[in-house]
């Protein structure tokens, strides 16, 4: 019986789609290993809902009382909180800023982390964790030795519980830090973060211009949840932003459905997105490496076929 | 000021991964190079010291005897003195023992910066930079695209998902570097030559235990193989079908 804690990561004090599926994984790692409770912990003033975070699987809410995310700040209030518990495991999301409290929180118990997890099972009385490596050309299991397990959760892996429950709510004091996030800059709304999309559109140098690419986002405003996402060679071309570009040196995503449209499949390319569930490439070139790694494929020219695919979408989800 | 910057040896991004007996990589073949992450580290770490007019860069690696020829790379690019924690273990050490050891070295070298990757391209943790700064009681900025340096202020700004957030912390400070942050220097001719001059210190340091185990390695599940539906505009009604009653995607 293991009782874990979920960090939390929220925006203006809205939760993020991804700590909820942190919560689900925790819920069932602590069922798996024999029943165990589930704290969910807010490092800043939230406004969180009971019966949400009860639903993905947290027992219990925490929300501490700073104002604004600071990085070491939160880790330290969970680190003390990890402690005040007395809990076995410590998982939190694995996004930018999932990422950075993983190593922080691992220090903080001194214990080891297990950063990405896909999987969490429960053997011989601890957690396994399967986490990639090397791009995701291959994978491995972990446990962590130390008295704590810390670890991140890849989005798109793990689901929210899905049952009827409301969570107790609680507040706690939140530690100081010394780094401090003064200024977001962004779209909040609109089209989701390629990296947290369930479904993406991304485009390669196949599309020709950056002028072509109402073609896409076409596409991705008729999917719902639908993310724009690039390659390197676009972005590279200043076609599209860094922060689209999807691979090695960008960012991994998982979606229930990735659309490659005029991407050849370069190995760095597919280091980002060949765990997506169903990939479909649409390339003129028959021989593209995409093909190989695409559920389905559609060999043509992507002019023609993505305001087809556009409409034929428009009609089905209508 | 004294900066510093932690680099790994890492296996070439191209490495076709074979899993050895020990669930390891395969070695056989395999080319290493210096983690590119690590390569923006070096670069800001050298713009920052050119910026002040005075300092010294120093760069430190965990690893087998052969990290030697990264940390020379590093040394080529313009860092002024390197040191190689030795142990034939480091290159499969997990981040939380690996942050223990450059921890240690730092704590003695008293760094007023110290630059990361923000991940080291083999295992792909993220959490080397954060769990050393935190042992070090300093703040940490990760995933760094933009570094200014406003007296003792560092002011940093970092791509989060559907944004883009400023982070301020003041000196002493960890960051952990992004694509994007700077275009890394090659190493010149005469860089080379300066670099069999600068020092290189070996140091034998021995790891107590793990803090993550290791049960296995293999290669991802294969995909099931995926088909062409067919050619142009005219194949779009027999993918719909599929992403819908097939993959129920739709
Ligand atoms: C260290 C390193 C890191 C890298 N990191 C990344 C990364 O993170 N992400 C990434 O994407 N790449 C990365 N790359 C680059 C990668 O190797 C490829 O160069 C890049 O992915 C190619 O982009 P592309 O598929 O858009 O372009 P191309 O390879 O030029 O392919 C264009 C494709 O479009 C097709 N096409 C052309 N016209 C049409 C049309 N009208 N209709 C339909 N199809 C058409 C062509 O047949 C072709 O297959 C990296 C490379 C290195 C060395
Ligand atoms: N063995 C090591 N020696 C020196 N620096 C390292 C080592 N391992 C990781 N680092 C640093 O920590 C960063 C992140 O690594 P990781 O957490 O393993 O992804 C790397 O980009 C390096 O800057």
């Amino acid at each position: 019986m293991t009782d874990i804690l979920v960090v939390l990561e929220t925006r203006e004090g809205a939760l993020r789609n991804a700590s909820l599926e942190a919560v689900g994984a925790a819920r069932a790692a602590a069922d798996a290993s024999g029943g165990g409770k589930v704290t969910a912990l807010a490092t800043e003033q939230a406004d969180l809902d009971a019966a949400q975070l009860g639903g993905a699987g947290a027992d219990a809410v925490l929300v501490a009382d700073a104002g604004a995310h600071s990085p070491d700040g939160a880790a330290a209030t969970a680190v003390r909180v990890a402690g005040e518990l007395g809990v076995g495991a410590v998982f939190v999301s694995a996004t930018v800023r999932g990422r950075d409290l993983l190593g922080r929180i691992a220090a903080g118990l001194d214990t080891g982390f297990a950063a990405d997890c896909t999987a969490v099972d429960f053997a011989e009385g601890g957690f396994v964790f399967t986490r990639p490596v090397y791009a995701g050309k291959a994978q491995i299991q972990v446990k962590v030795n130390g008295p704590v397990a810390v670890a991140s959760m890849r989005g798109n892996h793990f689901a929210p519980a899905g049952r009827e429950a409301s969570a107790e709510m609680g507040t706690t004091a939140a530690e100081g830090g010394k780094a401090q996030v003064t200024a977001i800059a962004g779209k909040s709304g609109g089209r989701p973060d390629v990296a947290e999309a369930a479904r993406v559109v991304a485009g390669g140098r196949g599309l020709g211009s950056a002028e072509n690419w109402h073609l896409l986002e076409a596409l991705a405003d008729a999917l719902p949840g639908a993310g724009l996402g690039a390659s390197r060679a676009v972005v590279d071309s200043g076609w599209r932003p860094h922060s689209e570009q999807v691979g090695q040196t960008g960012k991994t995503v998982s979606p229930e459905l990735y659309i490659a449209a005029g991407i050849s499949g370069a190995i760095q390319h597919l280091a980002g997105m060949s765990s997506s569930k169903v990939i479909v490439a649409i390339n003129k070139d028959a021989e593209a490496p995409i093909f190989q790694h695409a559920t389905y494929g559609i060999v043509g020219d992507v002019n023609e076929i993505l305001p087809a695919l556009t409409e034929a979408v428009k009609a089905a989800v209508e | 000021m004294k900066i510093c910057v932690c680099v790994k040896r890492v296996p070439s991004t191209t490495t076709r991964v074979v899993v050895g007996a020990d669930n390891q990589l395969d070695p056989t073949g395999v080319e290493f190079e210096l983690n590119p992450y690590d390569e923006f580290a070096v670069e800001q770490a050298l713009q920052v010291k050119e910026a002040a007019g005075e300092g010294s860069v120093t760069a430190i690696s965990f690893g087998s005897a052969d990290a030697k020829k990264e940390l020379q790379k590093v040394l080529a690019m313009g860092a002024d003195d390197a040191v190689l924690l030795q142990n034939a273990e480091a290159p499969h050490a997990d981040g939380a023992t690996t942050a223990k050891v450059l921890a240690e070295e730092l704590q003695a070298a008293g760094a007023q910066l110290i630059f990361f990757g923000k991940q080291a391209v083999d295992r792909d943790q993220h959490g080397v930079g954060p769990a050393v700064a935190t042992r070090l009681g300093m703040p940490c900025i990760t995933e760094v695209v933009k570094f200014e340096l406003q007296g003792d202020q560092v002011v940093c700004e970092r791509e989060i998902e559907g944004g883009r957030e400023t982070v301020t912390a003041s000196l002493p400070c960890a960051i952990t570097c992004q694509k994007g942050l700077n275009e890394p220097r090659f190493a010149s001719l005469k860089g080379i030559m300066a670099a069999k001059k600068k020092p290189l210190e070996m140091k034998d340091v021995a790891i107590e235990g793990a803090a993550v185990e290791l049960v296995s390695m293999s290669l991802p599940p294969e995909r099931p193989a995926g088909r062409i539906i067919g050619e142009g505009a005219d194949a779009v009604p027999a993918l719909m079908e599929a992403l819908k009653n097939e993959a129920k995607v739709l």
